[in-house]
């Protein structure tokens, strides 16, 4: 989060493209897409450090209320996966995975805030298949920003934008003390 | 938060800070968990070439090693001194340069002499991680000592630990006490007068000559290996007689909080320095030491050489 807060300083708000209540009828929605298309209990959501951590503890009381059902929730930190570390640049803090229960014939739902070039997403899938062989994996995200770089797509988005590629997009979560909302940044001249 | 460690090469605990320590320890916590994983590799060093050059014998120490580089997916390559060219005369510095003339990214070395670690890392281009050099420092056995301690005691500010047997020859006992004292423990050293450096206490711990008392309330004790070539120079009368005044039994361990820990860097000398039944016993952490033993080493290699990490 402090990473996120110094990045801030540097970056000029544009415009807000989702605020509290837009992020919430957002996870409504993917919630609803989710259930439709996947035996909810045969799911587990896998949320991706830091953001999609939160999002997924959010979609699982969605999934709650709505389906009777708790879903297993499990953390991935990515960052011993990545292949997009520059040297020289700050090294990458290194969190813990925590997965409850076996992943085999589960259909895993991979949640996380934004989805840019797909690399988090490539790193995430090879980390996945070390941990067992799910029947399926779908990824859920927040904000589809574009730029793509691998063959990478999402299969619940709740909200899709074209941004440029020098741009920001911020997701603010209130579990991380901040308000909720999501803004589009640029870089300060 | 990104953590923080300047270092290009681990050659001792002496030139680490506090928070240089607590940056491997809190990194060696989260990577415990790879070692329990269905399919225990990550690929973060992937493409890294790791040579364990190992000049004096050692079997956990060296697998050690190799299992964390391997964990990490980096090549890990032994050279022991058995097979090495020093058998054929070659120097240890020609050994390095030729090794390094591979291009490896990490030298691990221990040998004999102090030093030698810090000798080769001024002539490398590869970052030199200490496995003991003579009886000057072995700093990955403090690291993993110490988060071993943190594991089942939450912090070592303010906690007892007593270190019992052969100080003056014991490059565990210095790096120990190193790490130690910058995390804030209070360290009590304890031997026969003739192993026993005669200004230890200028390490900032408290000497005894007597286990007792070092042992008095301590949270965490540990013992060191008594090395039979002790007895050969003469410093200690025979193992039984050093057993019955210096070994750690269960009456003496009872001197100390408890639920203080028992701890040993191996290989034991069961009936000597320790009794079976204290290092099979409940208070013994033993196998938990060799247990973060992979995961401090993975933590070094990857704040080492890591992605990020490499300094020019």
């Amino acid at each position: 989060m402090s990473e996120k807060r110094k990045k801030n300083k540097e970056l000029v708000e544009e415009r807000v493209l989702l605020d509290a209540a837009g992020i919430e009828s957002a996870l409504d929605r993917l919630a609803g897409e989710i259930l439709r298309r996947n035996d909810s209990r045969k799911l587990f959501l896998v949320g991706i450090r830091t953001g999609g951590v939160y999002l997924a503890q959010r979609m699982q009381e969605r999934i709650l209320s709505s389906a009777r059902y708790e879903v297993p929730l499990g953390v991935m930190d990515i960052t011993l996966y990545r292949d997009d570390i520059v040297e020289g640049l700050p090294r990458p803090d290194v969190g813990p995975t925590e997965l409850p229960s076996e992943l085999e014939g589960k259909n895993v739902i991979l949640i996380d805030d934004v989805l840019f070039t797909g690399r988090t997403v490539r790193s995430a899938l090879v980390e996945l298949m070390d941990f067992g062989r799910p029947e399926s994996i779908q990824l859920c995200v927040l904000v589809d920003r574009g730029h793509r770089e691998l063959p990478i797509h999402a299969d619940f988005v709740g909200l899709k934008i074209e941004t440029q590629r020098d741009q920001s997009v911020v997701v603010f979560l209130k579990e991380l003390g901040e308000k909720d909302g999501v803004s589009l940044f640029r870089r300060a001249r | 938060m990104s953590p923080e460690f300047k270092h290009r090469h681990l050659l001792g605990i002496e030139s680490l800070s506090r928070e240089d320590i607590l940056t491997v320890l809190d990194l060696a916590d989260t990577l415990l968990e790879i070692s329990e994983r269905p399919i225990k590799r990550v690929p973060t060093l992937r493409g890294k070439t790791v040579i364990n050059l190992f000049m004096e014998p050692s079997t956990r120490t060296r697998t050690s090693f190799e299992i964390a580089g391997k964990r990490l997916s980096a090549d890990v390559i032994n050279i022991s001194e058995s097979i090495s060219s020093t058998k054929k005369g070659e120097t240890l510095l020609d050994t390095a340069m030729n090794l390094n003339a591979m291009n490896p990214n990490v030298i691990v070395l221990r040998h004999p002499s102090a030093g030698a670690a810090h000798f080769v890392s001024e002539q490398v281009s590869a970052s030199v991680i200490n496995a003991g050099d003579g009886m000057h420092e072995h700093p990955t056995q403090a690291l993993l000592d110490c988060a071993t301690i943190r594991k089942h005691k939450g912090q070592l500010e303010g906690l007892t630990v007593s270190i019992l047997g052969d100080i003056s020859h014991s490059r565990v006992a210095r790096s120990d006490i190193h790490a130690l004292t910058k995390l804030g423990a209070h360290v009590r050293v304890a031997g026969p007068m003739t192993l026993l450096p005669a200004e230890i206490e200028s390490m900032g711990v408290e000497a005894f000559h007597r286990v007792e008392p070092a042992l008095k309330d301590a949270d965490v004790v540990i013992v060191l290996r008594l090395q039979k070539e002790r007895q050969q120079a003469g410093l200690i009368p025979n193992t039984r007689e050093y057993s019955r005044y210096f070994g750690l039994n269960s009456k003496r361990l009872a001197l100390a909080k408890p639920d203080a820990i028992v701890m040993h860097p191996g290989p034991m000398n069961r009936g000597v320095e320790i009794e079976p039944d204290v290092a099979d016993g409940l208070r013994s952490v033993i196998l938990d030491q060799v247990n973060f033993g992979v995961a401090v080493r993975m933590a070094v290699l990857y704040l080492l050489v890591g992605p990020g990490g490499e300094t020019e």
